[in-house]
C-alpha cells in the first residue's frame, strides 16, 4: 500500500509516568529526534478519551503509525487496540518507572532509560507497516481424512457435520479399523458396569449416508502438495486408478498397529495357540458370539484365563515398548466379562504391576470385582505352554512370592499400540542406517520361517511434497503428539492434524474426542488460510514473511530451520515460502544471513533501529548500555511481572522484546557491539528435549547460532561476556532482575565497550 | 450497564478455566462470536494457581500468556467476569441464560497502579493461593490476571478503607455504588466448561487436614512451591515456617473410594510425582519424598516420567492405603499404616503431609441449570438429551490439562454445528 504515512506520538502521564518522568522532554524527542509528526501528550491516555483523541487522529488527522509511550505492551490492549494500523508500545511503566527506585539520585539514569524507550518506539513504528494479510491464499473448504478407523471415521462425520465436505482415504477394504475387530468396548456410560456395543457398524452406515463424506477404499494418499486451503492430494487406489482431489485441512488417522505379540516368546506367544493377544481375544469372542469362548488348541469352552497386563510395555530393558498404552488394563477386565458374564465359573485372573483404570474406569474396575474377577499384583516372568496348558510364572508382590504359578487354558497378552505415523523425518543418518539393518534382518526371518512378520518397512501416510519430508514430524516413540501441555493440537505442519492412537496411546473414548477437536482445527486451519491469517500461536496475524529474492544468495538456511516445514525450494533453487503453512515466528528471518527475509510489523529494521536509536553515552560517562532481546511469550511477560511486584533492575538496560529467539539476526548483536553496546543479554525459551520454546525448534536454533557470536566478539577484540544467552521462564520474576544486576555488575567490571563515539 | 451483543448465532461458554478458555478461542479463531462467563475476577482458573506442570516441568503461566494473547487480539470474545449462570432456558439453537454478575467495584478506568491497594489497611484471605497468605482488600488477583483490574473485597463496602481506595484512585475507577445486576444472554449453544475443585479434605477425617496445620493439600503445596506464592517459592510448613524437607505425599485422597468419590481422578499420581520434583528442586542434598499410593497411574508417555522419579534414590514408594495421621510433639504428621508389599507396619514422621486431593466438579450434577445428563460423580455425561449444552474439560470427566483442552476444542466444535446449522437456516 502507497498511502500516505503518518506517524504520532502518545505520551501518557498516568500511573506516576507524569511525576517521575519529563513528559515536556520525552515529547520533544519523539518530534525531534523520533520524528513524529504528531506529538501529544495525556493525563490518562488509556481512558475513553485519550483513546478517543487518537482514534480521531486516525479518522481526521490521516494519522497511519502510532507510538504509545504508557505501559507494557501487555497492558491495557483493548483501549489500545487500531487493528489497522501500525502501532509501537515503549513501555514506560513496567519497563522503567516501576522497576527503578523513586529517588533523586535515580532520576537522572531513570529519565535517560524513559527518553531511549520513546527514541526506539519511534524508530520502531517508522520501519513498521500495518500487516495486510497474505494474499496467496486458497480457499478450498474440504477435509481429507487418512484413515479410516474409530478416529477417522469421527474425524470426518464431525466435519460433516459442521457444514464442510470430507475426502475419507482408508487403505483396507472397509471402514472400522481395529473398533471393528472389537466384540465389544468399554462402557461410556453410568453405571460403568458392563461392556457395550461399539457403534462402528451404525458409524459405517452413517457415512455411507452421507452424500457429504466420499470415501476412498483400498486407496493410500500418493502426494500432498500445496498448504492449507490449497492441497493438492493425489489419492492412488489399489487397482491403479490416482484420483486428485482439492483439499484445504488435513486430519491424519492413521491409527497404530498392536504391538508384535511374536516379540514375547518367553510369554508363550508362537508357543502355544491358547496364549493370545487382546486382538486374538476379541476374535475368539466374535466368533463365539455370545456363547462359549472356545481354546484355540482344542476347540472346548474356556474354563481358566489369566491377562497378563503390560506385555512387552512399560519396559526399562530397551527391548520393547517403554510406554504404557493406557487403555489396556479397561480391555482386560471387558475381556474378563466376557467370560463372567457368560459363565460366573471360568477362572479370570488379571495379573498387574499397577491397574490404570481412571475416572470412571474406576467403577468398571468395581464391578470386575463384584463379578468375581481376580486382580493379582504381580510381574510376570514367563507363560509355559504345553499342549493345551498354560502356566505363568510371576512374581506376587504382595505376598513377595518369586515363584508364584497360576494355570490356565487361555493366557490373554496385553500388548500396547505403536503407531503408524509413517516416516520420521527427523531421524539421524546412523538410526536410518540401525533400521535398515533391523528391517534388513526382519524379512530375513520371516523369508527363513513362517511366521508373520508385521514389522514391515515404514511407508510414509502423507508422502508430502515438503523439503522437509513426507511426513509429520514425530514426538516420542513414533507418536505424533504435540509437545505443548495447553496446545495439544499444535501441530508442525500448518493445516495437518493428527488424531487418535497415531497421537498418543489412547482408548475409544478419548480418539472420539481427539477427533472431534482434530475436526475443529482443520477446519480452523481452513477458514484462517481462506483469510490470510496465521494459524496458532500467533492466531490472527496478518503478518507474513516477504523476501527480496533478489538479494538471496541461495544458502538455503531458511528452508532448513523453519520448525513448520514452510518453505520449499523452487527449480531455480530459491526458497519458495508456502505463506499458508508459515507460523510467524520469524525464525526464518534470524536465519538469513543476507537478511532479505522481513515481515511487515516485524523486521531486521524494525528491531536494529531500535537498537540504533538508542542513546550510547561516551566511555567516561560511567552509563554503559545493555541490550536485551527478550523472548515476547516468557521472559517479557516476567520482566513486566517483576515490574508489578516493583523488583528492581539496572537503569542500564534497554528490553527490545522478540518473536523468538530463532527470529534473532545475528546483525543485531553485531551491530549492537559495533554501536558501543557494552553488553547484550539474550533471553529464551528452554530448549532441548523438554523444550519450552512455542516455535518448537525457534529457541535452540537461536541459540546455535549466538554460538557463533564468540567469533565477532574476538574480531572484535570484546570480551566473551559482552554477550549472555540467558534460558529464562516466565516464573523468573524475582531472578531475572538479580541476573540483569548481576549482568550490569559484569560489565562494570570488565568496564565499557571501546566501541563507543565510532 | 453491560451490554452484551449475543444473537442465537453466539457460542456462551461457561467457566475461564484453560477449558474454557480454550473453547472460546477455538470457536472465535474459527469466526464465531462468543461470550465467556467466569464467576472469579480474572481468568485462568486451577491451571493458573499450579506451579509447574508434568511431565515437562513448564509453567502454566506460559500457555497462559499464549492464550490472554489469543484473547486480546481476538474481538470475536466477549469477556464476562466476576459472572454466574443461574437459569437456562430454551432449546438447542436458541437459548437464553440468565447471568448474575456481582460488582468489582471498580470499572474499566482502572490502570492497575496499585494506589487503591496502597490506600487500604484491611487484609483479606488470598482465595489465589487457596488462602495460604493474607492480601489487601483492594487486590489484583494475580500478577497473570486478566482483565488486569483490581478488585474491592465486598466485606470493605461501606467502611472508611472502601472510601479511601476510592480517594487514593486518581482515574475514576472505583464504583462503590455498584450493584449486583442480572442480565439475559442469548446462545446458540452453551459450553459449560465450571470445571474442578479439590475434594474437601476434611471429610478424610483420619488424615487431620484442619487439625493439624502440616497436614495441607496438594493444590497448596502448588502455592508453596510457586514464586509468585505466600511463601515466594519456598517449601515451608504453615505450623512454624520451618523448611520442610522430609515430606509425605498420600495419593486417593479421597479418589478411588466410595465413601468419598467413586472415581480415579486421574491428575493425582502425576502431580505428586511431579512434586517430588520441587522438593529436590529445593533441597538437592537431604530433601526426602514418600508416595504412599495404591496404583501408579502414570498412563501413557508419562511413565518415563514415572521411572525416573522411580530411580530417584530421594523418593520411596509404599503401596499403602494410609489408615490414619496423627502429630507428634514436634508437630511432625505421622502417618500409619501397612505396606501391603509384604504386609508390614508402619508410623512414619514427616515434616509436612501433602494429601493428593481428588478432582470433583466444581458444579455437580444437579446444580447445573440446564438440563443434563451427569454420571454418579456430577460429571456431565456426552447424552443427546442435554442438546446444544456440551461439557468441557474437567466439567465433563476428571482430566489432565491436556485432555481437558482437547476435550474443550471437541466441544466448541459441537457448539459451533449448531451454531452453523442456525446460521444456514437463518440465510
Amino acid at each position: 500500500m502507497a498511502e500516505e504515512k503518518k506517524f504520532a506520538a502518545y505520551i501518557c502521564k498516568g500511573c506516576g509516568l507524569g511525576e517521575r518522568l519529563d513528559a515536556d522532554k520525552l515529547a520533544g524527542l519523539a518530534q525531534k529526534e523520533g520524528k513524529m509528526q504528531v506529538v501529544k501528550q495525556h493525563d490518562f491516555l488509556c481512558n475513553a478519551d485519550g483513546v478517543a483523541m487518537i482514534k480521531n487522529d486516525i479518522a481526521n488527522e490521516g494519522v497511519t503509525h502510532i507510538m504509545i509511550a504508557a505501559c507494557s505492551r501487555r497492558a491495557k490492549t483493548e483501549a489500545f487496540y487500531f487493528p489497522n494500523n501500525a502501532v509501537a508500545r515503549a513501555n514506560l511503566r513496567e519497563g522503567v518507572i516501576w522497576i527503578r527506585p523513586d529517588t533523586e539520585e535515580a532520576r537522572e539514569t531513570t529519565q535517560d532509560m524513559a527518553e531511549d524507550y520513546v527514541r526506539m518506539g519511534c524508530a520502531e513504528v517508522k520501519a513498521m507497516t500495518a500487516p495486510g494479510g497474505n494474499v496467496n491464499t486458497g480457499s478450498n473448504r474440504t477435509v481429507l481424512v487418512v484413515g479410516g478407523g474409530l478416529s477417522g471415521m469421527t474425524a470426518a462425520l464431525e466435519a460433516s457435520k459442521t457444514g464442510y465436505p470430507v475426502v475419507l482415504v482408508e487403505k483396507s477394504g472397509a471402514l472400522g479399523g481395529w473398533a471393528a475387530k472389537l466384540w465389544k468396548r468399554i462402557p461410556v456410560h453410568e453405571p460403568f458396569k458392563a461392556p457395550a456395543d461399539t457403534g462402528v457398524a451404525d458409524m459405517a452406515a452413517q457415512i455411507a449416508a452421507d452424500p457429504n463424506i466420499k470415501v476412498y477404499l483400498n486407496s493410500i494418499v500418493a502426494k500432498t502438495d500445496g498448504a492449507p486451503g490449497r492441497f493438492v492430494v493425489s489419492i492412488a487406489t489399489e487397482s491403479g486408478n490416482v484420483s486428485t482431489e482439492d483439499i484445504g485441512a488435513i486430519i491424519q488417522a492413521s491409527g497404530f498397529e498392536l504391538y508384535d505379540a511374536n516379540r514375547l516368546p518367553h510369554l508363550g506367544y508362537g508357543k502355544s495357540p491358547n496364549v493370545v493377544d487382546q486382538a486374538g481375544l476379541e476374535a475368539l469372542a466374535k466368533a463365539a458370539n455370545g456363547g462359549p469362548i472356545l481354546r484355540p488348541s482344542d476347540g472346548k469352552p474356556v474354563t481358566s484365563v489369566a491377562f497378563v497386563q503390560c506385555a512387552g510395555q512399560r519396559d526399562s530393558t530397551g527391548e520393547h515398548l517403554p510406554y504404557c498404552s493406557g487403555y489396556c488394563c479397561n480391555t482386560s477386565i471387558k475381556q474378563a466379562m466376557y467370560f463372567k458374564d457368560g459363565n460366573p465359573a471360568i477362572d479370570t485372573t488379571v495379573i498387574y504391576t499397577d491397574l490404570r483404570t481412571p475416572g470412571n474406569g474406576e467403577d468398571f474396575y468395581r464391578s470386575a470385582q463384584e463379578k468375581g474377577v481376580i486382580f493379582t499384583k504381580g510381574k510376570v516372568g514367563s507363560v509355559a505352554a504345553s499342549g493345551s496348558a498354560c502356566t505363568v510364572n510371576f512374581h506376587d508382590l504382595i505376598l513377595d512370592d518369586q515363584n508364584a504359578q497360576i494355570e490356565a487354558d487361555l493366557v490373554v497378552l496385553a500388548t500396547g499400540q505403536v503407531p503408524n505415523s509413517g516416516i520420521n523425518i527427523d531421524m539421524s543418518a546412523e538410526e536410518k542406517a540401525d533400521e535398515a539393518a533391523a528391517e534388513a534382518a526382519a524379512s530375513e526371518a520371516a523369508a527363513s520361517s513362517a511366521q508373520p512378520v508385521q514389522f514391515s518397512k515404514k511407508v510414509s501416510v502423507l508422502n508430502l511434497s515438503y523439503r522437509q519430508g513426507p511426513d509429520i514430524p514425530q514426538f516420542k516413540y513414533g507418536f505424533t503428539d504435540s509437545h505443548f501441555i495447553c496446545f495439544p493440537y499444535e501441530t508442525r505442519r500448518t493445516g495437518i492434524y493428527t488424531a487418535g492412537p497415531v497421537r498418543r496411546p489412547m482408548d475409544m473414548v478419548q480418539a472420539r474426542e481427539d477427533a472431534t477437536g482434530a475436526a475443529l482445527k482443520a477446519i480452523q486451519a481452513l477458514e484462517n488460510a481462506q483469510l490470510g491469517r496465521a494459524a496458532h500461536p500467533r492466531s490472527g496475524d496478518l503478518s507474513f514473511p516477504k523476501v527480496r529474492i533478489e538479494g538471496c544468495t541461495q544458502c538455503k538456511r531458511c528452508t532448513v530451520e523453519c520448525p513448520f516445514g514452510a518453505i520449499d525450494e523452487d527449480e531455480k533453487r530459491f526458497p519458495l515460502f508456502n505463506e499458508s503453512r508459515c507460523r510467524r515466528c520469524g525464525t526464518c528471518m534470524g536465519a538469513c544471513p543476507v537478511r532479505v527475509i522481513s515481515f511487515e510489523n516485524y523486521s531486521v529494521d524494525t528491531v536494529g533501529s531500535q537498537i540504533k536509536a538508542v542513546d550510547i553515552p561516551d566511555e567516561f560517562s560511567e552509563k554503559p548500555r545493555i541490550l536485551v532481546l527478550a523472548c515476547e511469550n516468557d521472559a517479557y511477560p516476567a520482566l513486566d511481572m517483576a515490574a508489578m511486584k516493583r523488583n528492581e533492575y539496572s537503569a542500564f538496560v534497554r528490553v527490545i522484546p522478540v518473536r523468538c529467539l530463532g527470529s534473532v539476526n545475528t546483525i543485531w548483536i553485531t551491530d549492537a557491539l559495533n554501536a558501543g553496546y557494552d553488553g547484550v543479554m539474550l533471553m529464551g525459551c528452554k530448549h532441548g528435549e523438554d523444550y519450552q520454546c512455542h516455535f518448537v525448534k525457534g529457541s535452540e536454533l537461536g541459540r546455535y547460532r549466538l554460538s557463533k557470536v564468540g567469533d565477532t566478539l574476538k574480531n572484535m577484540n570484546l570480551e566473551t561476556e559482552r554477550v549472555k544467552d540467558l534460558e529464562v521462564a516466565i516464573t523468573d520474576i524475582d531472578n531475572l532482575p538479580r541476573i540483569i544486576n548481576e549482568y550490569a555488575q559484569t560489565i562494570a567490571d570488565i568496564g565499557m565497550s571501546p566501541f563507543k563515539g565510532f | 450497564m453491560t451490554d452484551v451483543v449475543a444473537t442465537n448465532e453466539t457460542i456462551l461458554v461457561v467457566g475461564g478455566g484453560i477449558s474454557g478458555m480454550t473453547a472460546a478461542l477455538e470457536a472465535a479463531e474459527t469466526g464465531k462470536q462468543v461470550v465467556l462467563l467466569e464467576k472469579n475476577p480474572a481468568l485462568g482458573g486451577r491451571t493458573s494457581q499450579l506451579y509447574r506442570y508434568f511431565p515437562k516441568m513448564c509453567h502454566p503461566t506460559c500457555g497462559l500468556e499464549i492464550n490472554l494473547r489469543r484473547l486480546k487480539a481476538n474481538p470475536r470474545v466477549r469477556v464476562l467476569t466476576q459472572a454466574e449462570v443461574t437459569g437456562i432456558s430454551g432449546s438447542a439453537g436458541d437459548y437464553t441464560a440468565t447471568v448474575k454478575l456481582t460488582p468489582r467495584y471498580v470499572n474499566e478506568n482502572c490502570t492497575a497502579c496499585g494506589a487503591c491497594a496502597d490506600a487500604v489497611k484491611t487484609e483479606v484471605d488470598n482465595p489465589f493461593n487457596y488462602n495460604l497468605g493474607k492480601m489487601k482488600a483492594a487486590y489484583i488477583p494475580s500478577a497473570m490476571a486478566y482483565p488486569q483490574r483490581y478488585v474491592l473485597h465486598p466485606s470493605i463496602i461501606g467502611t472508611p478503607d472502601a472510601e479511601a481506595a476510592k480517594a487514593a484512585c486518581k482515574y475514576g475507577a472505583i464504583e462503590l455504588e455498584q450493584k449486583e445486576e442480572t442480565i439475559e444472554i442469548k446462545a446458540g449453544a452453551v459450553v459449560w466448561a465450571t470445571g474442578w475443585q479439590p475434594y474437601d479434605a476434611a471429610k478424610i477425617q483420619p488424615y487431620g487436614y484442619g487439625r493439624y496445620r502440616n497436614v495441607i493439600t496438594s493444590v497448596e503445596f502448588e502455592r508453596l512451591a510457586d514464586p509468585h506464592g505466600p511463601t515466594g517459592g519456598r517449601i515451608l510448613r504453615p505450623s512454624d515456617g520451618k523448611e520442610a524437607k522430609n515430606i509425605a505425599f498420600i495419593q486417593c485422597a479421597g479418589s478411588r473410594d466410595e465413601n468419598h468419590l467413586r472415581h480415579c481422578s486421574r491428575i493425582c499420581c502425576m502431580a505428586s510425582l511431579k512434586q517430588t520434583h520441587y522438593v529436590r528442586e529445593q533441597h538437592p542434598e537431604d530433601g526426602k519424598s514418600t508416595i504412599y499410593y495404591i496404583d501408579i497411574r502414570a498412563i501413557d508417555r508419562f511413565e518415563d516420567f514415572y521411572q525416573k522419579v522411580q530411580a530417584d534414590p530421594s523418593v520411596t514408594f509404599v503401596k499403602s492405603k494410609v489408615a490414619r495421621i496423627s502429630e507428634d510433639g514436634n508437630g511432625n504428621p505421622v502417618c500409619w499404616g501397612v505396606n501391603t508389599e509384604g504386609y508390614k507396619r508402619y508410623s512414619n514422621p514427616h515434616d509436612l503431609v501433602v494429601l493428593a486431593v481428588g478432582m470433583e466438579p466444581s458444579v455437580k450434577g444437579v446444580a447445573i441449570p440446564a438440563n443434563v445428563v451427569f454420571d454418579s460423580s456430577g460429571f456431565i455425561e456426552a447424552d443427546p438429551a442435554n442438546g446444544a449444552v456440551f461439557g468441557a474439560g474437567c466439567a465433563s470427566n476428571a482430566l489432565d490439562v491436556n485432555r481437558a483442552v482437547q476435550s474443550a476444542t471437541a466441544a466448541a466444535l459441537r457448539a459451533i454445528q449448531v451454531v452453523n446449522k442456525v446460521a444456514r437456516a437463518e440465510a
